[in-house]
């Protein structure tokens, strides 16, 4: 499939929009009239033609525009990218999982071609055409992972284990939904997860590690979570939410619509051949309240949602200020219907 | 205390007898549990054991009490907290196998101690802790990065840049700091009153 990039912002003017196309494909959440936290990690298998799971890493109309973004958030802050020194082999391990399913994935736009450590990468939709040398680092004009990292859509982080634990020793971490890689780099499970609410007493974080510490390579797993945005903002880091924060006081009811955006993360994870450490993709969608209202489930089911999610929740993901509005303006796409299991659009 | 999940526990005190060498950091406040630690232990233990002190705040007389208390172990005393670390990060740079370390007082020298440590490849879980004294906190300032010391209020001013910081209860044991985070961001005509929280 040929994709066609789209030129747009993501600050500033706020030029980001979502095809008919994109909409129909969004990863929307919610598989019922209310959310809770839960362990809901399931196997990271190829889905249908056309979906975001179609392929391991999805890319699509927004990447040329996301890559550009990063590029802006990296200059201005190079703290969002980090790895301890231990991390190299893994840097390397995630570089090849992503050049290979991208070239494999879409031919079109990406070519990988090996002779033994002799690497030759083509990136079109960036005019990158470039020869190296797997392993050495001189060859890169950055490290492995920013290099890539540079070049896939979505945030990554990579966790060495050890001591039966997962360590967060290295990332790109540039659309994040209010955390800090900078802060919680070289943290553990437990500890990065310190803010999160109600999940760590309901025994998730328990459970969820304990499964990741087993995974197998080869059987990579995904998960959905999600927050809301205003503007369509990718870089909502708490590095500038000095900046951004203000956004939250802006919405009206005659706004919802454009400002409001329903922020879903796929994330992913891989065991790692070499290292053995473990990749964590944050692959962030963003979906604007009048185009999740195109679709009548989803027009239905975000203001249920919305109104029984628990405070705590509410006040964590920061949707406090703008949630009853957003309700409101939802509520005319609500008729009272039942809505069916599952989050794909009737 | 252990609600935070990203705070280190710190259990307590208690001597290593098989320790070649125990090194102790503390403050005013945490010397009275060295001295505890050194009643617990057998008499050969102090003799193996030297302590820098931090000695912030107090007067000459009361430095000289605190270490006549902790004889008969070997004790430097230092002007403050940072030269405190600065001092241990020398001992633990010539130091030899089978040194054990502890720190005693307030949690950001109890971070300080472990962070001396872990550049210096020692485990931070086997650095033996124990709090006393203030609930002081040091700070880090998400936006500027700048570190704020010993913040008793809830918001405090950055230090370096000046925005007001929402104390939040995340703790980084790389950075031995509590994350600090713009309070009035969606509120700028408001500024909270600082309230003592961390006494
Ligand atoms: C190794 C992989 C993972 C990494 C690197 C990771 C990282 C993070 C980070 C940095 C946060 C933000 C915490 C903050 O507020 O500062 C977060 C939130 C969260 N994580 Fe994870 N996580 C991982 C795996 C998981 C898994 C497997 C689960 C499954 C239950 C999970 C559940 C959650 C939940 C429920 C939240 C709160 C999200 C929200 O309400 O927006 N995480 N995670």
């Amino acid at each position: 499939m040929v994709l066609a990039f789209k030129n747009e912002t993501f600050r500033d003017d706020f030029t980001f929009s979502n095809s008919p196309a994109a909409i129909r494909r969004f990863p929307f959440p919610f598989v019922e009239d209310k959310y809770m936290y839960s362990v809901n990690i399931e196997p990271h298998e190829l889905g249908p033609k056309g979906s975001v799971y179609e392929f391991p890493i999805d890319i699509d109309e927004h990447y040329v525009s996301e890559m550009r973004d990063r590029a802006l958030v990296l200059d201005a802050d190079p703290g969002r990218c980090q790895a301890l020194p231990h991390m190299i082999t893994a840097q390397w391990d995630m570089l090849e999982l992503l050049m290979t399913s991208m070239a494999r994935d879409y031919p079109e736009h990406f070519s990988l071609t090996r002779d033994g450590n002799q690497w030759h990468w083509i990136n079109r939709p960036l005019g990158i055409d470039h020869k190296f040398t797997f392993g050495d680092v001189a060859t890169l004009p950055y490290q492995p992972m920013e290099y890539i990292g540079r070049q896939c859509q979505g945030d990554f982080s990579i966790q060495d284990q050890r001591d039966g634990q997962l360590w967060m020793d290295a990332g790109i971490i540039t659309t994040q939904a209010d955390w800090s890689l900078d802060f919680d780099v070289g943290m553990n499970f437990f500890e990065w997860h310190a803010p999160v609410p109600l999940a760590h007493q309901a025994g998730v974080f328990d459970r969820a590690l304990k499964f990741l510490l087993n995974m197998q390579h080869g059987r990579p797993v995904r998960r959905l979570n999600w927050t809301m945005t205003i503007n369509s903002r990718l870089d909502t880091s708490p590095e500038n939410y000095h900046k951004w924060g203000i956004d939250r006081t802006t919405v009206t009811p005659e706004n919802v619509g454009d400002k409001v955006h329903l922020r879903v993360e796929l994330q992913a994870l891989w065991r790692l051949p070499r290292s053995n450490a473990i990749l964590f993709s944050i692959r962030c969608y963003m979906i604007k309240m009048r185009e999740l209202a195109t679709v009548p489930k989803w027009g239905r089911r975000l203001p249920r949602v919305l109104r029984t999610l628990p405070d705590e929740i509410a006040d964590y993901k920061g949707l406090t200020r703008y949630r009853q509005t957003t309700i409101d303006w939802l509520s005319k796409y609500d008729d009272g219907a039942p809505t069916s299991l599952g989050g794909g659009p009737d | 205390m252990s609600t935070i999940k990203s705070r280190p526990i710190y259990p307590g005190l208690s001597p290593d007898p098989n320790a070649r060498r125990n090194v102790v950091v503390c403050d005013a406040a945490g010397a009275e549990a060295v001295v505890e630690l050194l009643a617990r232990a057998d008499g050969e233990f102090a003799g193996r054991t030297s302590v820098v002190l931090s000695s912030e705040g107090l007067f000459g007389k009361e430095s000289e009490s605190i270490v006549e208390r902790l004889k008969p172990a070997t004790v430097e005393t230092t002007a403050g907290l940072v030269p405190a670390i600065d001092r241990l990060k020398e001992i633990l740079a010539s130091a030899t196998m089978g040194l054990r370390l502890y720190a005693a007082g307030s949690e950001p020298l109890i971070g300080s101690v472990v962070q001396a440590g872990a550049e210096n490849f020692i485990d931070p879980l086997s650095v033996r802790t124990e709090h006393r004294g203030s609930l002081k906190r040091r700070v880090q300032c998400v936006h500027c990065k700048g570190m704020t010391e010993n913040v008793t209020t809830n918001p405090v001013k950055c230090a370096q840049c000046g925005l007001l910081l929402l104390v939040r209860d995340h703790y980084s044991k790389r950075l031995a700091a509590f994350q600090g985070v713009c309070i009035n961001a969606e509120t700028p005509d408001e500024s909270p009153e600082l309230k003592v929280e961390f006494q």
